[in-house]
């Protein structure tokens, strides 16, 4: 809750006479809370769909199609954070509302999808996007309509824009660290990079190749690209076979994923024999993999649900309560529960529903409440955060084994891996 | 010339003026900008319907690959306006200032010679056309050279798509991979992201789709339109009558591709930006679908067919997000099985025997001879 | 390396080409029998594949709830249920749908179209839209490895026994029951076969069911190599068509033969290539080699 600036002017009508006294008061004590109200002439000046007592958003993922599989945890996710707000009283005083649509694992419907919310709706921030390709189809909109989109997957980085909130980690948040620890900690020297053919995996495993050659003065004896879809990956652990890496370094997505690990087991590399670290595979993942075929791989994530904090605990259980004690919480699910938090911290922090001041005012939120630990926006609409080690287990949850020191920077375009 | 008027018959006509009138009247007059939008996004598919008329309800050939067309016309004006977008001011923070953000990621340091001629509009345009009509001619020469037809030509029309959008998928250094080339701004200097280049690029979409469908008219009406039809359900007959029959499917073939890739680049315009999930083998049939429900004899009908599943789809996934999948099957199975000849059928079954009874006149059309064709 | 361990690599990868040759071979199956032999267009053989990856995930769940005892030994029966399952959506869906358009081959596609985007919602509201994992038999995980480096995977294994039994089950109804031999009949000359008694809707309706029953068995079988999710069927659908067609499709030898060399191909390639490219590659051999024999490998004799 942040507190308003005393000189903040305060225009007076009959109707929120009432609240504005009460405010008044509060005002006086230094004490402002949720009967604050602020008139919705003075927190909307850009004609966006907030009244008096509510504020719209919108949600935009994939409930059908290919995708659905991967976003339906972020969709639960944003509702349970925008369920607590409300009950928490909203933003600025005001319910929040939403408003669904789905992308349907279509680029150019995502596209629809968004103007839709943004033209026609004027919602005043979105929730929304997965894929990188979905992103990039809606970024020029959010652009152009100037609307606030809170982006939730770890992504490739090369992107920065006023009107997006990168909640999940940038490249090299994720994949740095880890190296290093797979170099420090494991003495791993070889790598064997394997990817779903598209621009994540691709500029991961770019930034990867640089580290581990340049940096970390190791080798990387295989780099290999599979179409999206791919069920068939024998041929390749042969070639990994040959390669004999120390470590497989995987970013296989969608369905491949299921047949990579299931057909990596039966082909006899499993955790006692092969170090496998992969940046692709959640607990959401792991639900459809099966825990027995991933036991013992490593994957390099900034949250897991076994994280033992407080408010994880907290947001578990909330989690569990709302979609039942067999859901599970992935990486991105907990990064899009970040999203409506930032947002009504940055409204009030901005004391505006406005996207230019919402977007000013994002750099330097914390979020205490963060079931990762706590993270902080940083000036170029990414979060700081932690890089984490875990563990698969049998039973498709994973033990951290290892946690960076400190919070790391996001650096979307960084010098010397591009 | 009064000939022709008198085959272009009066009913034709009348359906197209019809359809001009709604979408160059009715349409803009009662939707609002974003929705005008939607609506130009739907009738750029509806060039695609346009052509599968003439290649499956006309040609009897039915092709599952025709996102292939669709997405390559849409390429190449897509690759001509982010060569446009991709000045090197607006990109000096790349490695390489002056080529397209993607090739940047790529660590492409100098443009491709592919996109050499797509920094002129002219050559762009000429492309829009001609690569996807290029590869229509061959495949067409190779395929129907050696009689292939039937589903195997739909299934190889298939396999082209999956092809191509491997290889799309695969070489994004040069393609923009499976984000498709986006952030497109600019064509010559005029903004087209704007309301206002929204309502030309609209009017300048349905102009083309009226220009498409009479030249389409014409061809039915003409000698090449009946022989097209023979060949359909007698194919051997016509070859022993003399004709050339490869030659005749290759030219109908280039034509639907020709008319697909103008309504993939129109839709480049409209939405600003180009994607490979265009040319996979689900988009494909998503078009051949849209074709069917309109009623796969009838251009106007086809227009409709686009129109009617996209609004379909549009409004069932707004208003039942969990339902409109259910809604959608229900749509094309109850098509399919109540109206084998889609809304043309229930129009000249229905519709025109009850308006022609009602002025008394004999219920005798064109559209009835053409559209009860020998099932393949 | 050492000769030996090329010897091993060797094996392996011969092992990895006849795996997805039966993986491809049991993908096309069922389709082969319902496109190639009765000429529908069956876009839903996905989702008939999809009922069966959700019956064994159905069986693996009650097992471990209610016999977990029973655990090692449920996976050949759920595989004969997820027959009975995809055979009875199969015959349901011949009777509503496929037998009003059997003088219209392509709307079938049209209609089988609808009917996949109706059954993957349906998955979705019924299991929920993200993957599942059916519990496996310990039996069929991990490598069988008759030696050192030498790791033959058991699921591929299992795949290839059940190829073969299915393939043997086929050939024999195909070719020595009164079954057969009234599909055989139909295909050639529906007319005359109606004419010497043959019941051709019965028949029409049993031949799609086994068709949708075998390819509910591949989707079983294939819960121990891929994904069991709402829309893991769209990951075959293409590849099933392209076997089938490429084969000949009126062949069922045809059909092998065709799994056969896609198979073969494709996993060479992705030896020496990378997986893009060997993909892109497998596919211009197979448009190639259909420009030059239209009519697939095996061609039916069939005057049409």
């Amino acid at each position: 809750m942040q507190s308003k600036s005393p000189d903040q002017a305060r225009k007076f009508s009959a109707r929120t006479l009432l609240c504005s006294a009460l405010s008044l008061v509060l005002l006086a004590s230094a004490q402002p809370g949720f009967a604050d109200v602020p008139p919705t002439a003075k927190v909307n000046t850009t004609g966006l769909a907030v009244a008096d007592t509510e504020v719209t958003v919108g949600q935009l993922h994939s409930a059908t199609g290919t995708m659905a599989i991967s976003e339906t945890g972020s969709i639960q996710a944003e509702q349970l954070a925008i369920d607590q707000i409300n009950a928490m009283g909203g933003v600025l005083g005001r319910k929040v509302k939403v408003i669904k649509e789905d992308g349907a694992s279509d680029w150019p419907t995502f596209a629809e999808k968004s103007k839709k919310l943004l033209v026609n709706d004027h919602v005043a921030a979105v929730f929304g996007c997965w894929t990188s390709a979905s992103r990039k189809a809606v970024l020029p909109i959010f652009e152009k309509e100037n609307g606030m989109l809170y982006y939730p997957t770890f992504y490739e980085g090369l992107e920065q824009s006023k009107n997006v909130v990168y909640t999940g980690q940038e490249a090299t948040q994720q994949i740095l660290w880890s190296l290093d620890w797979a170099k420090n900690e494991k003495k791993a020297k070889s790598f064997f990079l394997i990817g779903s053919d598209y621009i994540w995996p691709r500029t991961s495993m770019k930034i990867a190749r640089k580290h581990i050659e340049n940096f970390q003065k190791g080798k990387v004896v295989g780099e290999e690209y599979y179409p999206l879809g791919n069920t068939n990956f024998n041929s390749l652990i042969n070639k990994i076979k040959i390669a004999k890496p120390d470590v497989i370094f995987a970013a296989v997505v969608g369905g491949s994923n299921v047949a990579f690990y299931k057909q990596l087991k039966a082909a006899g590399i499993t955790a006692d024999k092969q170090m496998l670290l992969t940046l692709s595979v959640t607990e959401d993942e792991a639900l459809g993999i099966g825990g027995e075929n991933l036991a013992g791989f490593y994957s390099s994530m900034k949250y897991f649900e076994s994280l033992t904090n407080d408010n994880n605990k907290k947001f578990v259980a909330a989690f569990k309560a709302k979609y039942g004690p067999k859901s599970v919480i992935g990486d991105v699910t907990q990064a899009a529960y970040l999203g409506p938090w930032i947002w009504k911290a940055a409204v009030e922090k901005a004391g505006s529903f406005d996207v230019d001041k919402v977007a000013a005012a994002t750099p330097g939120i914390e979020v205490k409440i963060a079931p990762e630990g706590y993270v902080k926006v940083h000036q170029n609409h990414h979060l700081w955060s932690k890089a984490r080690i875990g563990m698969a287990q049998a039973d498709g949850q994973f033990k951290v084994v290892a946690e960076s020191p400190e919070l790391i920077e996001p650096n979307p375009f960084p010098k010397g891996y591009q | 010339m009064n000939k022709i008027f008198e085959q272009f018959g009066t009913h034709r006509h009348a359906a197209l003026i019809l359809l001009m009138l709604l979408l160059a009247v009715v349409l803009p007059l009662g939707l609002d900008i974003f929705r005008l939008n939607l609506i130009g996004k739907y009738l750029s598919y509806s060039f695609v319907a346009v052509g599968l008329v003439m290649l499956w309800g006309y040609g009897g050939i039915l092709s599952l690959g025709q996102g292939v067309y669709f997405g390559l016309g849409g390429y190449c004006m897509a690759m001509f306006l982010k060569l446009e977008a991709s000045d090197p001011v607006s990109t000096k923070i790349q490695t390489t200032p002056g080529i397209p953000d993607f090739m940047d990621w790529n660590q492409i340091t100098a443009l491709p010679l592919l996109w050499q001629p797509f920094r002129h509009l002219p050559l762009a345009l000429l492309a829009v056309v001609l690569v996807p009509g290029l590869l229509a001619f061959v495949l067409g020469v190779a395929m129907f050279k050696r009689r292939v037809s039937g589903v195997y030509f739909a299934i190889m029309t298939q396999a082209v798509a999956l092809i191509l959008s491997v290889l799309i998928i695969g070489q994004q250094g040069y393609t923009g991979g499976v984000n498709g080339i986006t952030d497109l701004k600019t064509l010559l200097g005029w903004d087209i992201r704007t309301d206002r280049a929204h309502y030309i690029l609209y009017f300048v979409n349905v102009a083309l789709l009226g220009l498409v469908i009479l030249g389409c008219q014409w061809i039915q009406q003409s000698k090449l339109g009946t022989l097209l039809l023979a060949m359909r359900d007698k194919e051997d007959r016509v070859r022993f009558s003399g004709y050339d029959v490869a030659s005749f499917r290759t030219f109908v073939f280039c034509l639907a591709a020709a008319l697909a890739a103008i309504g993939g680049a129109m839709f480049t315009l409209q939405v600003g930006f180009m994607s490979p999930s265009f040319v996979g083998i689900v988009p494909s049939i998503e078009l051949v679908i849209f074709t069917a429900i309109g009623g796969r004899m009838s251009l106007i009908g086809a227009v409709y067919g686009t129109l009617l599943v996209n609004l379909g789809k549009t409004y069932f996934s707004e208003s039942f997000p969990d339902l409109w999948l259910f809604l959608m099957a229900a749509l094309f199975i109850g098509v399919v099985m109540a109206f084998p000849d889609g809304l043309a059928g229930i129009y000249s079954a229905r519709i025109r025997p009850w308006l022609l009874n009602r002025r008394g006149i004999q219920a005798a059309s064109s559209v009835t001879q053409a559209g009860n064709p020998a099932r393949p | 390396m050492s000769p030996s361990e090329l010897f091993n690599i060797v094996i392996m990868q011969g092992f990895a080409g006849f795996s997805l040759f039966s993986v491809l071979l049991l993908m096309g199956l069922g389709l082969a029998i319902i496109f190639g032999q009765m000429g529908v267009i069956n876009m839903a053989h996905g989702e008939f594949m999809t009922i069966g990856a959700y019956t064994i995930y159905l069986a693996s769940h009650l097992s471990e709830t209610f016999a977990p005892g029973l655990m090692p030994y449920y996976f050949p029966p759920a595989i004969l249920l997820a027959f009975i399952a995809a055979f009875a959506v199969g015959w349901l869906a011949e009777w509503l749908l496929i037998r009003h358009l059997y003088k219209r081959p392509l709307d079938t596609l049209l209609a089988t179209w609808g009917l996949s985007l109706g059954m993957q919602q349906v998955f979705r509201s019924t299991f929920g839209p993200k993957e599942v994992s059916p519990t496996l038999p310990d039996w069929l995980l991990g490598s069988w490895s008759p030696m050192a480096g030498l790791d033959i995977p058991i699921n591929g294994l299992f795949v290839m026994a059940l190829t073969l039994v299915v393939c043997a089950v086929v050939f024999l109804a195909m070719f020595r029951s009164r079954w057969g031999l009234r599909v055989r009949a139909t295909v050639a000359n529906r007319a005359m076969a109606n004419a010497t008694g043959i019941d051709t809707r019965r028949t029409d309706r049993i031949t799609y069911a086994i068709g949708c029953g075998i390819a509910g068995m591949a989707g079983a079988a294939f819960t121990t190599i891929g994904s069991t999710g709402p829309t893991s069927g769209s990951l075959y659908i293409v590849d099933a068509f392209l076997v089938v067609t490429f084969g000949g499709a009126a062949s069922l030898l045809g059909t092998i033969a065709s799994a056969f060399s896609i198979s073969q191909v494709q996993s060479i390639a992705e030896f020496f290539l990378t997986g893009s490219m060997a993909k892109v590659l497998t596919l211009s051999l197979i448009l190639l080699i259909l420009m030059m024999r239209p009519q697939g490998l095996f061609a039916s004799k069939v005057r049409r």
